[in-house]
């Protein structure tokens, strides 16, 4: 195999300064909104006593996933010796950073008191797992800058192996830390289930990835870069293998809760009479998010076809946000069973939902903000692609494959 | 000499242009008066706050509960809640401009709600007030990242509005729905009761009743007033107080018994 030549981003100086433009923009309008919402206060977004976390945490959650999945690309390299992936790590170490530094702002700017943040990074108790996952995010992030480190200078190369694995290993509890942010809640129905943090762990292996396959086909694109055949059958191939997996564990997450007689009727309101989130569970998280990009990975003839892959992938992002706002908000939209074999007939004052299914719309500050952390992760991105050399100048199947390499030499 | 009788004698007739301006005393007299006024009962309030401070903490020889008695509690009767809303100042929320009022019924903080159930097979009807249950084991304070929440050593389970984040976790957690979320301005509020935009609260059994030496709350008074008597509040740690004696005589069950939480309210009849 060649030697792997990194390159900043060259793209015409206008289109990198537009492109930087246009996501400062939405960054820009996410931050008043953020800002309306702190000032007004959580009373002009669709959240309520019952709903309690909205639009802002189905992007938080996504984003702080994929972040632990797109470092996954750099793992098979490094941990798993797989030459072949080994040009991606650095991309893929760059968007892990970027991503989480999103999804932590989300998270950030929709607390009821983002001005205490200096509170909840001095102030612990570690019974609680969302203080456990303030320490896995930190320390997400600066493993995450010294495994680039060592990618990057010949000096840490040494350490390359070690760091990479370490790096893995966080990944790995970060991401069970965030399922368990949902699994350890015994109080509600659609949680209380350990099968929520490897299933976390699945996820993020699929959405981590297709955010990945886009973001490199992307910055190829635009640099006359070449991604060869190869490379992209071995991503998608990934890919589908990943897709499948979540859905293996969406089945026996849904099995465990149907088998129980007191998880049925929440299975229920999910599978068969939860309207929007019913609808939003078969044909966003199933059908887009799973079954179409399978179609399309394992089709015989659109699998070769670059923009099926990448169509393939942004059907796996929105599968992904689907099946967080089916998480996160229709287990909360559920009503909370307090009184087996009763019926809530009323629940204090008119309206406050207790035996019904909680109202929640999300109010569009809460969408601009979610989508204001995700300019942020590919703002930060972009940056660092352009100043820093992370992209391999190819990805043609010569240059990753030394099989590939071989054959054409002995061509010539 | 006639110079002497032309000038006025400056002993028996003073000169009224050095004289200090009697208006002006008047008002610095009357404005030091109002100031003493306005200032002197904080400065009393503030004295006694300071002469008698609480210097003991809060033991666990004590340990707050309640019994409710379902077959007591009324269909129809909100004694319990509009105490409650009273004493804890959960009445002077006020509705945000513009908001529609189902939306603003979810978003409002209720520390306690009148709950009609029935069962499925007989069809028989229970009310009950429901309330934080103040577990023993609480995964509202379990969850807390910053340990905003959490319970006193007499049981009582509370948050620190000082460390509160409003990441809402607790909520999430509690099996109950007892907590809320202030989303909204607050712009009237009680010493007793402090209340702030972005922080969660629930049912702290009057706790500043209870730190002033009173022995029960605002809803098990009210109910006591309007003649039902289904709430008893007591210390579940003495065993020949009113409250163990009742958990003696009748029987009792905690909400979501199987989380084993061992909550400090327990229900009869359900």
């Amino acid at each position: 195999m060649r030697r792997i030549v990194y390159r900043e981003w060259r793209i015409e100086s206008s289109r990198y300064w537009s492109l930087l433009a246009i996501l400062a923009g939405v960054i820009a309008i996410g931050g008043l909104a953020a800002l309306y919402m702190e000032h007004e206060g959580h009373w002009v977004t669709g959240m309520t006593n019952s709903v309690v976390w909205g639009a802002p945490h189905v992007f938080a959650v996504f984003l702080i996933v994929s972040a632990s999945g797109a470092l996954n690309v750099a793992s098979i390299g490094t941990v798993f010796d797989k030459s072949f992936y080994k040009p991606l790590g650095r991309l893929s170490g760059l968007l892990a950073a970027a991503l989480l530094v999103g999804g932590l702002l989300v998270l950030v700017l929709d607390l009821g008191r983002p001005d205490r943040l200096a509170v909840a990074m001095t102030t612990y108790n570690f019974s609680s797992i969302f203080a456990w996952n303030i320490f896995l995010y930190t320390g997400f992030v600066a493993i995450v800058i010294a495994y680039l480190w060592t990618m990057a200078d010949r000096k840490g190369d040494p350490y390359k192996k070690p760091v990479g694995t370490f790096a893995f290993l966080w990944r790995l509890a970060l991401t069970t830390g965030t399922g368990s942010i949902f699994g350890f809640l015994v109080g509600r129905e659609a949680y209380d289930t350990a099968v929520l943090a490897p299933m976390f762990v699945v996820m993020s292996f699929a959405y981590g990835l297709a955010i990945y396959i886009l973001v490199l086909m992307y910055s190829f694109a635009q640099d006359d870069r070449p991604i060869g055949a190869l490379m992209l059958k071995r991503l998608k191939n990934l890919l589908g293998l990943f897709v499948a997996g979540v859905l293996y564990f969406t089945l026996i997450y849904h099995l465990t809760r149907l088998y129980g007689a007191q998880t049925q009727s929440i299975e229920h309101f999910l599978l068969v009479s939860g309207g929007i989130y019913t609808l939003v569970f078969w044909l966003g998280w199933m059908m887009i998010g799973s079954l179409l990009p399978l179609g399309i990975i394992y089709h015989p003839r659109h699998s070769k076809n670059p923009r099926a892959i990448a169509l393939a992938s942004a059907l796996v992002i929105i599968g992904g946000l689907a099946a967080m706002y089916v998480i996160i908000i229709g287990s909360q939209a559920y009503p909370q069973e307090m009184f087996p074999g009763m019926s809530v007939v009323e629940f204090g004052a008119p309206g406050d939902i207790g035996g019904a299914v909680a109202p929640y719309w999300p109010s569009l500050p809460e969408l601009l903000l979610g989508i204001g952390g995700v300019a942020v992760a590919l703002l930060i991105t972009t940056v660092g692609i352009r100043v820093l050399q992370f992209l391999p100048e190819s990805l043609a199947d010569r240059a990753v494959d030394p099989h590939v390499a071989a054959a054409e030499s002995r061509q010539q | 000499m006639s110079e002497h009788t032309q000038q006025p004698d400056s002993d028996q007739q003073p000169d009224l242009v050095q004289q200090p301006d009697r208006g002006r005393r008047d008002f610095l007299a009357t404005a030091a008066g109002l100031a003493t006024a306005a200032v002197a009962p904080g400065v009393v309030l503030h004295t006694a706050a300071v002469a008698a401070p609480r210097t003991t903490p809060v033991t666990d020889i004590k340990r707050w509960g309640m019994l409710i008695d379902t077959a007591k509690c009324a269909d129809g009767c909100t004694a319990c809640v509009d105490a409650c809303d009273h004493e804890n100042g959960l009445d002077l929320q006020e509705t945000p401009e513009g908001i529609k009022p189902l939306k603003w019924d979810n978003q409002r903080a209720t520390w306690i709600r009148k709950v009609k159930l029935r069962d499925n097979l007989t069809g028989r009807m229970t009310n009950l007030p429901l309330m934080c249950q103040h577990c023993e084991n609480p995964p509202c304070v379990d969850v807390c990242p910053t340990g905003a929440s959490f319970k006193r050593a007499d049981g009582i389970v509370m948050v620190d509005r000082h460390t509160c984040i409003g990441c809402r976790y607790c909520m999430m957690a509690c099996p109950y729905k007892a907590r809320s979320f202030i989303h909204e301005q607050v712009v009237q509020k009680l010493t007793r009761a402090p209340r702030g935009k972005g922080c969660v609260e629930s049912c702290n059994l009057c706790v500043h009743r209870l730190d002033n030496g009173e022995s029960s709350t605002a809803c098990a008074d009210a109910c006591q007033e309007v003649g039902h008597a289904a709430i008893l509040f007591g210390d579940l740690n003495d065993p020949h107080g009113a409250l163990r004696e009742a958990l003696r005589q009748v029987n009792s069950r905690q909400i979501r018994q199987d989380l084993e939480l061992n909550t400090g309210v327990r229900y009869a009849g359900i």
